[in-house]
Protein backbone atom coordinates (compact mmCIF):
# COMPACT_ATOMS: atom_id res chain seq x y z
CA UNK A 1 0.00 0.00 0.00
CA UNK A 2 1.04 3.83 -0.28
CA UNK A 3 0.97 6.12 2.73
CA UNK A 4 1.86 9.67 2.97
CA UNK A 5 5.07 9.63 5.20
CA UNK A 6 6.36 13.01 6.60
CA UNK A 7 4.49 14.34 3.43
CA UNK A 8 6.12 12.29 0.61
CA UNK A 9 4.29 8.84 -0.74
CA UNK A 10 5.82 6.28 0.66
CA UNK A 11 5.20 2.58 -0.68
CA UNK A 12 5.31 0.14 2.59
CA UNK A 13 4.02 -3.48 3.37
CA UNK A 14 3.39 -3.84 6.88
CA UNK A 15 0.08 -3.89 8.17
CA UNK A 16 1.09 -1.60 11.28
CA UNK A 17 2.87 1.70 12.22
CA UNK A 18 4.93 -0.07 14.38
CA UNK A 19 6.19 -2.68 11.18
CA UNK A 20 6.54 -0.03 9.21
CA UNK A 21 8.81 2.81 10.67
CA UNK A 22 11.29 -0.48 11.47
CA UNK A 23 11.05 -1.73 7.92
CA UNK A 24 11.56 2.17 6.39
CA UNK A 25 14.71 2.31 8.50
CA UNK A 26 13.47 4.10 11.97
CA UNK A 27 15.76 3.61 14.96
CA UNK A 28 14.62 2.83 18.31
CA UNK A 29 15.78 7.15 18.82
CA UNK A 30 13.40 9.31 20.52
CA UNK A 31 10.74 9.79 18.20
CA UNK A 32 7.30 11.16 17.71
CA UNK A 33 4.42 9.80 15.75
CA UNK A 34 1.10 10.17 14.71
CA UNK A 35 -1.37 8.75 12.06
CA UNK A 36 -4.10 11.66 10.05
CA UNK A 37 -3.39 13.80 12.47
CA UNK A 38 -3.73 12.14 15.80
CA UNK A 39 -1.24 11.26 17.98
CA UNK A 40 0.34 7.66 18.21
CA UNK A 41 1.85 6.97 21.33
CA UNK A 42 5.07 4.29 21.14
CA UNK A 43 3.44 1.53 23.16
CA UNK A 44 0.02 1.45 20.63
CA UNK A 45 2.30 1.70 16.95
CA UNK A 46 2.43 -2.05 16.76
CA UNK A 47 -1.33 -2.60 16.87
CA UNK A 48 -2.22 0.58 15.09
CA UNK A 49 -3.10 -0.92 11.47
CA UNK A 50 -2.40 1.33 8.48
CA UNK A 51 -4.35 1.56 5.17
CA UNK A 52 -3.88 2.75 1.75
CA UNK A 53 -3.60 6.88 1.62
CA UNK A 54 -3.22 7.22 5.57
CA UNK A 55 -0.83 10.12 6.25
CA UNK A 56 1.83 10.21 9.02
CA UNK A 57 3.96 12.25 10.59
CA UNK A 58 7.12 10.97 12.40
CA UNK A 59 9.11 13.95 14.59
CA UNK A 60 12.17 14.40 16.54
CA UNK A 61 13.74 16.52 18.54
CA UNK A 62 14.67 20.20 17.43
CA UNK A 63 15.94 23.37 17.70
CA UNK A 64 13.06 25.84 18.80
CA UNK A 65 12.69 29.24 20.00
CA UNK B 1 10.18 32.00 40.67
CA UNK B 2 7.92 29.19 40.64
CA UNK B 3 6.65 27.98 37.17
CA UNK B 4 3.52 25.07 37.52
CA UNK B 5 5.41 24.34 41.07
CA UNK B 6 8.75 23.88 39.76
CA UNK B 7 11.45 26.17 40.93
CA UNK B 8 13.41 27.77 38.69
CA UNK B 9 16.82 29.32 39.33
CA UNK B 10 16.52 31.86 36.54
CA UNK B 11 14.35 34.10 35.01
CA UNK B 12 16.02 34.14 31.56
CA UNK B 13 14.32 31.03 29.34
CA UNK B 14 16.27 30.36 26.11
CA UNK B 15 15.59 29.59 22.80
CA UNK B 16 17.65 26.51 21.34
CA UNK B 17 17.20 27.52 17.04
CA UNK B 18 19.61 29.28 15.09
CA UNK B 19 23.02 29.16 16.69
CA UNK B 20 25.91 28.76 14.50
CA UNK B 21 26.97 25.14 15.88
CA UNK B 22 25.86 22.91 18.35
CA UNK B 23 28.99 24.13 20.49
CA UNK B 24 28.33 27.65 20.80
CA UNK B 25 24.15 26.66 21.35
CA UNK B 26 25.83 24.64 24.70
CA UNK B 27 28.35 27.33 25.80
CA UNK B 28 25.26 30.16 25.10
CA UNK B 29 23.00 28.12 27.64
CA UNK B 30 25.72 27.88 30.40
CA UNK B 31 27.05 31.47 29.51
CA UNK B 32 22.86 33.12 30.08
CA UNK B 33 22.87 31.01 33.32
CA UNK B 34 19.28 30.23 32.13
CA UNK B 35 17.07 27.46 33.83
CA UNK B 36 14.66 26.64 30.77
CA UNK B 37 15.74 25.85 27.33
CA UNK B 38 12.79 25.75 24.25
CA UNK B 39 12.68 22.92 21.92
CA UNK B 40 10.35 22.05 18.76
CA UNK B 41 10.14 18.52 17.02
CA UNK B 42 10.46 18.22 12.87
CA UNK B 43 9.82 15.81 10.56
CA UNK B 44 12.83 13.01 10.72
CA UNK B 45 14.17 11.13 8.00
CA UNK B 46 14.50 7.51 8.02
CA UNK B 47 18.00 6.99 9.69
CA UNK B 48 17.99 9.85 11.05
CA UNK B 49 19.26 9.21 14.38
CA UNK B 50 16.39 11.37 16.42
CA UNK B 51 17.62 14.66 16.13
CA UNK B 52 21.13 14.09 15.05
CA UNK B 53 22.13 14.10 18.76
CA UNK B 54 21.09 17.30 19.30
CA UNK B 55 18.35 16.13 21.81
CA UNK B 56 21.43 13.74 24.29
CA UNK B 57 23.26 17.30 24.04
CA UNK B 58 20.73 19.31 25.38
CA UNK B 59 19.49 17.16 28.17
CA UNK B 60 23.46 17.31 29.39
CA UNK B 61 22.81 21.04 30.02
CA UNK B 62 20.63 20.59 32.93
CA UNK B 63 17.89 22.86 31.97
CA UNK B 64 14.68 22.64 31.79
CA UNK B 65 12.69 21.53 28.71
CA UNK B 66 10.11 23.75 27.44
CA UNK B 67 8.60 21.93 23.59
CA UNK B 68 7.02 24.21 21.55
CA UNK B 69 4.63 23.61 18.96
CA UNK B 70 5.83 26.60 16.98
CA UNK B 71 4.58 26.92 13.47
CA UNK B 72 0.94 25.21 14.18
CA UNK B 73 -1.62 27.34 12.62
CA UNK B 74 -4.98 25.35 14.42
CA UNK B 75 -5.50 24.16 17.80
CA UNK B 76 -5.93 20.48 16.59
CA UNK B 77 -2.56 20.73 15.39
CA UNK B 78 -1.00 22.68 18.39
CA UNK B 79 -2.71 19.98 20.39
CA UNK B 80 -1.65 17.03 18.37
CA UNK B 81 1.79 18.33 18.77
CA UNK B 82 1.73 18.63 21.93
CA UNK B 83 0.93 15.24 22.76
CA UNK B 84 3.80 14.30 20.71
CA UNK B 85 6.54 16.70 22.78
CA UNK B 86 5.06 15.05 25.77
CA UNK B 87 6.48 11.46 24.75
CA UNK B 88 9.33 12.13 23.31
CA UNK B 89 10.40 15.49 25.65
CA UNK B 90 9.56 13.48 28.69
CA UNK B 91 7.36 16.66 30.44
CA UNK B 92 3.72 17.76 30.84
CA UNK B 93 5.20 21.27 29.72
CA UNK B 94 4.28 22.89 26.37
CA UNK B 95 4.92 26.68 25.14
CA UNK B 96 1.58 26.40 23.23
CA UNK B 97 1.88 28.65 19.95
CA UNK B 98 -1.25 28.85 17.23
CA UNK B 99 -0.01 31.20 14.88
CA UNK B 100 -2.80 33.40 13.62
CA UNK B 101 -1.21 35.04 10.74
CA UNK B 102 2.16 33.95 8.67
CA UNK B 103 3.12 37.23 8.12
CA UNK B 104 2.71 38.50 11.58
CA UNK B 105 3.14 35.31 13.43
CA UNK B 106 0.84 37.10 15.77
CA UNK B 107 -1.41 34.50 18.45
CA UNK B 108 -4.54 33.51 16.95
CA UNK B 109 -6.14 33.98 20.28
CA UNK B 110 -9.77 32.25 19.69
CA UNK B 111 -7.76 28.88 18.67
CA UNK B 112 -4.99 29.64 21.39
CA UNK B 113 -7.82 29.48 24.31
CA UNK B 114 -9.64 26.63 22.59
CA UNK B 115 -6.48 24.55 22.89
CA UNK B 116 -5.07 25.71 26.01
CA UNK B 117 -8.31 24.59 27.82
CA UNK B 118 -7.99 20.65 26.15
CA UNK B 119 -4.47 20.98 26.98
CA UNK B 120 -4.94 21.79 30.70
CA UNK B 121 -7.70 19.43 31.05
CA UNK B 122 -5.70 16.73 29.43
CA UNK B 123 -3.06 17.65 32.23
CA UNK B 124 -0.42 19.79 30.29
CA UNK B 125 1.25 22.29 31.89
CA UNK B 126 0.75 25.48 29.68
CA UNK B 127 2.84 28.32 28.54
CA UNK B 128 0.14 30.01 25.82
CA UNK B 129 2.30 32.48 23.57
CA UNK B 130 -0.51 35.29 23.91
CA UNK B 131 -0.71 39.07 23.08
CA UNK B 132 -1.50 41.35 25.79
CA UNK B 133 -4.95 41.95 25.60
CA UNK B 134 -6.63 41.35 29.27
CA UNK B 135 -9.82 39.61 28.08
CA UNK B 136 -7.74 36.84 26.11
CA UNK B 137 -5.64 36.41 29.11
CA UNK B 138 -8.58 35.98 31.62
CA UNK B 139 -9.90 33.39 29.10
CA UNK B 140 -6.58 32.04 29.20
CA UNK B 141 -6.44 31.71 32.80
CA UNK B 142 -10.18 30.02 32.86
CA UNK B 143 -8.89 27.68 30.31
CA UNK B 144 -6.42 26.28 33.08
CA UNK B 145 -2.99 28.18 32.16
CA UNK B 146 -1.13 29.74 35.30
CA UNK B 147 1.45 31.30 33.59
CA UNK B 148 0.95 34.09 30.51
CA UNK B 149 3.72 34.47 28.04
CA UNK B 150 2.80 38.05 26.49
CA UNK B 151 4.91 39.35 22.97
CA UNK B 152 7.05 42.03 23.45
CA UNK B 153 7.00 42.78 19.50
CA UNK B 154 6.39 40.13 16.50
CA UNK B 155 8.37 36.81 16.70
CA UNK B 156 12.11 37.33 15.35
CA UNK B 157 11.94 41.44 15.02
CA UNK B 158 13.95 42.36 17.21
CA UNK B 159 11.81 44.56 18.23
CA UNK B 160 11.54 45.50 22.13
CA UNK B 161 8.30 45.91 24.07
CA UNK B 162 6.25 47.39 21.62
CA UNK B 163 3.53 48.46 23.97
CA UNK B 164 4.49 48.91 27.31
CA UNK B 165 1.57 50.81 28.61
CA UNK B 166 -0.45 47.43 28.06
CA UNK B 167 2.13 45.21 29.49
CA UNK B 168 1.77 47.49 32.26
CA UNK B 169 -1.69 47.18 32.50
CA UNK B 170 -1.39 43.51 32.62
CA UNK B 171 1.47 43.33 35.08
CA UNK B 172 -1.59 45.28 37.13
CA UNK B 173 -4.42 42.93 36.17
CA UNK B 174 -2.81 40.08 37.22
CA UNK B 175 -0.26 40.73 40.12
CA UNK B 176 0.02 37.09 41.24
CA UNK B 177 0.39 35.50 37.40
CA UNK B 178 3.73 34.52 36.60
CA UNK B 179 4.17 36.91 33.68
CA UNK B 180 7.15 35.78 30.46
CA UNK B 181 7.84 38.37 28.04
CA UNK B 182 8.13 36.07 24.94
CA UNK B 183 9.36 37.02 21.56
CA UNK B 184 10.39 40.16 20.20
CA UNK B 185 13.87 41.07 22.44
CA UNK B 186 16.71 42.72 20.79
CA UNK B 187 18.67 44.02 23.52
CA UNK B 188 19.82 43.43 26.90
CA UNK B 189 18.52 46.70 28.05
CA UNK B 190 14.88 45.84 26.78
CA UNK B 191 15.17 42.46 28.74
CA UNK B 192 15.91 44.74 31.42
CA UNK B 193 13.10 46.95 31.27
CA UNK B 194 10.71 44.02 30.90
CA UNK B 195 11.93 43.23 34.34
CA UNK B 196 11.82 46.44 35.38
CA UNK B 197 8.23 47.07 35.02
CA UNK B 198 7.92 43.56 37.10
CA UNK B 199 7.86 40.81 34.68
CA UNK B 200 8.84 37.41 35.88
CA UNK B 201 10.91 36.49 33.22
CA UNK B 202 11.86 36.84 29.63
CA UNK B 203 12.24 34.33 26.99
CA UNK B 204 14.20 35.00 24.16
CA UNK B 205 16.00 33.18 21.01
CA UNK B 206 17.35 35.02 18.14
CA UNK B 207 19.04 38.44 20.26
CA UNK B 208 21.41 35.65 21.65
CA UNK B 209 21.43 33.15 18.23
CA UNK B 210 22.24 35.74 15.76
CA UNK B 211 24.42 37.89 18.20
CA UNK B 212 27.82 38.61 16.95
CA UNK B 213 29.54 36.81 19.90
CA UNK B 214 26.49 34.35 20.82
CA UNK B 215 28.26 33.10 24.01
CA UNK B 216 28.78 36.72 24.97
CA UNK B 217 25.51 38.15 24.37
CA UNK B 218 24.01 35.09 26.50
CA UNK B 219 25.94 36.68 29.33
CA UNK B 220 24.83 40.06 28.77
CA UNK B 221 21.22 39.03 28.66
CA UNK B 222 21.80 37.05 31.64
CA UNK B 223 23.14 39.61 33.72
CA UNK B 224 20.42 42.16 32.44
CA UNK B 225 17.53 40.09 33.49
CA UNK B 226 19.12 39.74 36.87
CA UNK B 227 19.88 43.41 37.56
CA UNK B 228 15.80 44.25 35.78
CA UNK B 229 15.18 41.94 38.36
CA UNK B 230 16.54 43.60 41.36
CA UNK B 231 15.77 46.94 40.11
CA UNK B 232 12.47 46.22 40.51
CA UNK B 233 12.40 44.69 44.04
CA UNK B 234 14.44 47.94 44.81
CA UNK B 235 11.20 50.15 43.49
CA UNK B 236 11.95 52.82 41.29
CA UNK B 237 12.15 56.27 42.12
CA UNK B 238 8.98 58.06 40.88
CA UNK B 239 9.27 60.23 38.05
CA UNK B 240 8.81 63.78 38.76
CA UNK B 241 7.60 66.70 36.11
CA UNK B 242 10.25 69.63 36.75
CA UNK B 243 13.94 69.20 37.76
CA UNK B 244 14.89 68.89 41.60
CA UNK B 245 18.37 69.24 42.87
CA UNK B 246 19.89 66.47 43.69
CA UNK B 247 22.62 68.79 46.02
CA UNK B 248 20.99 70.53 48.91
CA UNK B 249 20.92 74.22 48.44
CA UNK B 250 20.52 74.81 52.23
CA UNK B 251 23.67 76.74 53.09
CA UNK B 252 24.92 77.37 50.06
CA UNK B 253 27.63 80.63 49.88
CA UNK B 254 26.65 83.72 48.88
CA UNK B 255 29.81 84.90 47.12
CA UNK B 256 28.50 88.05 45.98
CA UNK B 257 29.63 87.50 42.38
CA UNK B 258 25.99 87.39 40.70
CA UNK B 259 24.02 84.41 39.58
CA UNK B 260 20.33 84.35 39.46
CA UNK B 261 18.67 82.35 41.76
Amino acid sequence: MRIELNGLLTEVAAANLGDALTALGYGSSALATALNGVFVPAAARATTPLHDGDRVEVLAPMQGG
Amino acid sequence: MRLYDVEISSRLLLGTAQYPSPLVLTDAIAASGCGVITVSLRRETANGGGGNGFWPLLQSTGAHILPNTAGCHSAQEAITTAQMAREVFGTNWIKLEVIGNADTLQPDPFALVEAARILCADGFAVFPYTTEDLIVAERLLDAGCRVLMPWGAPIGSGRGLRHVDALNAMRGHFPSVPLIIDAGIRAPSQAAQAMEIGFDAVLLNTAVAKAGDPVAMARAFGQAVGAGRLAFEAGLMPPRDMAVPSTPVLGMADLGLGGLR
